[in-house]
């Protein structure tokens, strides 16, 4: 395997990526729904930033550069009874689309799935290669 | 020598080796913004090397970009689709080249044991 990168590192990374991706959305998922009494304290979906890396030769894995807050606003609801409103009244929902988390969540399994099927495909070549002319 | 014996089929294996990393790394990004999805001329590769040309000269002379079918908004060319196919259509050329391989180094054990 030419460059500094095998095809182990290239799918192996890109697993690791999609898992962290995958944990981000567990994450916002399991936080929508919840209220807090300001929007600074509301919790704000974590998004994680994708970025290639070159191995020189045309090949290039990707790793999480950097989990970032997302800039979806807390929704204000007016709610006096709930312990956490503040002297208005009002309480904030985190700020999670839960639907674009759900999407996100099947889009990376299927692409997790695809590195998977990479990894075993080459994994199966390189072994044929080991064993030729036995 | 080694060259002689396995002929055409050792530089295939390298450059079907070097367009499965490529593919790889194509479907690795499918997620990465700005990524621009790259591939190698296997054909155009292939008849360098036959002009007598090194395998890794001609891979990196015959590597480029793919132009998307569908443009995506963030600037990423990966279409899995296309880049699923072509990884198992190179997957299978590979393992037909290592089958050419296997037929030489069958034939020259032959011939060392005379049998």
């Amino acid at each position: 395997m030419p460059g500094n990168l095998n095809i182990f590192d290239i799918s192996g990374r890109a697993m690791s990526a999609q898992l962290t991706r995958m944990n981000t959305t567990a994450s916002n998922l399991a936080n929508a729904r919840t209220t807090y009494s300001s929007a600074e304290e509301a919790y704000r979906a974590l998004k994680p930033v994708f970025r290639s890396v070159e191995g020189g030769d045309g090949i290039a894995t990707v790793d999480v550069e950097q989990v970032v807050k997302s800039n979806i606003e807390p929704r204000m609801r007016h709610d006096p009874n709930n312990p956490l409103a503040d002297a208005d009244g009002n309480v904030w929902d985190a700020g999670v689309d839960e639907a674009a988390e759900l999407i996100d969540m099947i889009e990376t399994a299927r692409q997790y799935q695809n590195n998977v099927q990479v990894l075993q495909t080459a994994k199966s070549l390189i072994l044929d290669t080991v064993k030729m002319g036995r | 020598m080694a060259d002689k014996i396995f002929g055409i089929h050792g530089d295939a294996l390298r450059l079907r080796s070097q367009r499965l990393s490529m593919l790889a790394s194509n479907i690795a990004n499918s997620a990465t913004p700005g990524y621009k999805a790259k591939d190698l001329d296997f054909e155009r590769a292939m008849q360098e090397v036959r002009g007598g040309s090194d395998a890794d000269r001609a891979a990196k002379g015959n590597a480029g970009y793919r132009i998307p079918l569908n443009p995506s908004l963030d600037g990423n060319t990966v279409e899995l689709s296309t880049e699923q196919t072509l990884f198992a259509e190179n997957a299978v050329g590979y393992s037909t080249t290592l089958s050419f391989l296997e037929g030489r180094v069958a034939t020259l054990t032959r011939a060392l044991k005379g049998e």
